[in-house]
């Protein structure tokens, strides 16, 4: 049987192995500047924060603000607004999670958790579906069932937490890291 | 190429010389005069040759389209505006015959899908794509990929409102994957954009690919072309080639059959341009983009919205974006999924109805992909369309992945005629 067995591995083999290594190792050292100057610039990521004066807005307004080039949604609720939104059991929640960047990961979708002051919704406007820009309803000019936002792309609905009520968009808008510098000033970023 | 040996004849000295150095004459004779052709094409095996016209045309628009645009997000002279909006609007309004060049290179993309549709269609009921012809087929498939990647990525360079949207929702699908692997989706996304969000360096990069990939699509036509010539074409009848009887050379009978529908296209193609060149854009791009309002209806061209109301008509995010990926990789592994011996639908009476409602079934979901989001069927207020676009979604893949391989276990093909010749000429020959 000994025609059957495989031969010893010669220096030959070794150094083939050895100089594909070295060139596969070579190749991917030099296809990564390639790919990562494609990220965002350090002038992009040093983005500073915003400041926003909150006194201009009227309850039940909602107004729209720039932050990192997205829509940011801010809107001073009614209390028949709040209200709406502390009745919502968070078992009926599509996302049961709060995604507040100022909690942790993990805290429930409670209309409290939604924010710091009941009167102030602070969230991205940016549908967390494919990115578009819902559209904000008033009583005066409903969107959709929930009284929050409608996404106009593709139907998500949001209600006046900012949370998804009606999908395909998987999450509850992001609520940005923010904090009152004042009663009617905040500091988002 | 399989044309057996090739019978060029150096004429001159020159070309004596020339063709023991590079045979480039010899290759050209070869492929495009005397090549062995299928005397039976049909009118719609012209679309091979009006394609190449549209890619053609493509380039040489777009090359000098480049000369004058700008692929900056920055803020032009007019206030809200870009200096891309406003380079393009100069082409339209300031450079010379700028207006003609940008109509037919934006009409363009929509001829080239026109084009590309007849002929996917084409192959798909003549059976085009199956044994030996699977390679062609699927490197016709990657071919439709790229233009589907470069369409896009030139809809978004002017800079209006639709581009900028359609580049935040089509660049968004990749979130998708944070439901795969937490984060790693909006990763993808940032890397695309260059930013948070949609802007500058998004435009400049999609810029850099729109001009790159055309030639790309050119390199994959040369590989389809070759994998075209080694089996040669398939024809209406689907029976293989059997002896010189059955074919004709390529020039002059097909150069000229070509040539007379590129005419025809070509006259198709300038009524578009003249007479109606906005007909198939959105008037929204003519507003420049604005990165905190969404158009209240956004739609795709016209070409990608059978994709789109299948991507709409999945309520999920994750499963939505893979039905809209599936429904073009499906097309990768027909040639596996036609179980029939028998390529043309000529003789599949079973599978040549399922064809025609599939092609039905594509013009329904693109009319359910252009409607808004809460449209309902037309005389029935009660049935929201959205449920159209989900039977027109499941038929899409019911027909390739469960009636094309049961129809051609339990289908009885009619006969098949004993070859080309006779089936053109009569019995006689």
């Amino acid at each position: 049987m000994a025609t059957l067995t495989t031969a010893e591995p010669t220096r030959r083999d070794f150094l083939y192995i050895a100089t594909g290594a070295v060139a596969a190792v070579g190749a991917a050292a030099a296809a990564w500047p390639l790919i990562d100057q494609m990220n965002p610039t350090t002038a992009v990521l040093a983005l500073a924060s915003i400041e926003i004066d909150l006194s201009p807005i009227v309850p039940g307004q909602a107004v729209t603000h720039v932050f990192r080039g997205h829509p940011l949604f801010i809107r001073r609720r009614t209390p028949a607004e709040i209200a709406a939104a502390d009745a919502v059991p968070v078992s009926e929640l599509i996302d049961p999670l709060a995604r507040n960047a100022n909690l942790p990961d993990d805290a429930p979708a409670t209309a409290a958790n939604r924010g710091i002051k009941p009167e102030w919704l602070i969230v991205s406007g940016v549908c967390t579906h494919l990115g578009c820009t819902p559209t904000v309803s008033t009583p005066q000019a409903p969107e959709g069932a929930f009284g929050g936002w409608l996404c106009h792309c593709h139907g998500s609905q949001y209600d006046v937490a900012g949370r998804v009520r009606k999908g395909p968009a998987p999450q509850n808008l992001d609520v940005p890291v923010y904090s009152f510098l004042s009663p009617t000033r905040i500091k988002v970023g | 190429m399989s044309s057996g040996p090739s019978t060029y004849v150096p004429a001159t000295g020159l070309t004596r010389w020339l063709d023991s150095r590079l045979p480039l004459m010899r290759f050209a004779h070869d492929t495009m005069l005397t090549f062995p052709t299928p005397r039976n094409l049909n009118f719609w095996y012209a679309f091979g040759a009006i394609l190449t016209f549209c890619l053609g045309v493509q380039i040489v628009t777009g090359i000098v389209l480049a000369m004058h645009f700008t692929p900056s997000a920055n803020v032009g002279a007019v206030p809200g505006s870009s200096l891309a909006f406003d380079s393009v609007e100069n082409i339209m309004r300031d450079v010379n015959y700028g207006w003609l060049l940008r109509y037919v290179h934006s009409n363009g993309a929509s001829m080239f899908f026109l084009a590309v549709y007849v002929h996917m269609f084409r192959g798909l009921y003549y059976g085009s794509y199956k044994a030996p012809r699977e390679i062609l087929w699927i490197l016709g498939v990657i071919i439709y990929l790229l233009m589907v990647a470069t369409a896009f990525m030139g809809y978004v360079l002017p800079w209006g409102q639709m581009s900028f949207w359609a580049a935040t929702v089509i660049t968004n699908l990749f979130s998708s994957l944070d439901q795969v692997v937490p984060h790693m989706g909006s990763a993808i996304a940032t890397w695309l954009w260059g930013g948070f969000a949609v802007g500058d360096a998004t435009l400049n990069r999609f810029f850099s690919l729109h001009y790159l990939l055309p030639f790309v699509i050119a390199g994959v036509v040369g590989l389809h072309i070759w994998a075209l010539h080694v089996p040669g074409n398939n024809n209406p009848l689907g029976i293989d080639v059997k002896g010189p009887q059955d074919t004709l050379p390529f020039h002059p009978y097909y150069t000229a059959k070509d040539a007379f529908y590129v005419g025809l296209f070509a006259i198709l193609f300038a009524y578009l341009v003249f007479f109606a060149p906005d007909f198939v854009g959105n008037p929204d791009n003519y507003i420049p983009a604005n990165p905190v309002v969404t158009p209240s209806d956004i739609v795709p061209e016209w070409y990608l919205l059978p994709f789109y109301a299948m991507l709409r008509s999945i309520p999920q995010k994750l499963i939505g974006v893979m039905v809209l990926g599936g429904a073009i990789l499906t097309l990768a592994f027909i040639p596996w999924l036609d179980t029939s011996r028998v390529r043309s639908n000529r003789f599949r009476p079973l599978m040549k109805q399922f064809f025609w409602v599939f092609v039905v079934d594509c013009l329904i979901l693109g009319y359910c992909g252009s409607k808004g989001v809460d449209a309902v069927v037309p005389f029935f207020p009660a049935l929201q369309l959205v449920w159209v676009a989900r039977l027109g979604t499941a038929y899409y893949y019911g027909f390739f992945w469960i009636i094309m391989p049961l129809v051609g276990l339990i289908e009885t093909p009619k006969p098949l005629p004993d070859s080309i010749a006779k089936s053109v000429l009569g019995p006689a020959q």
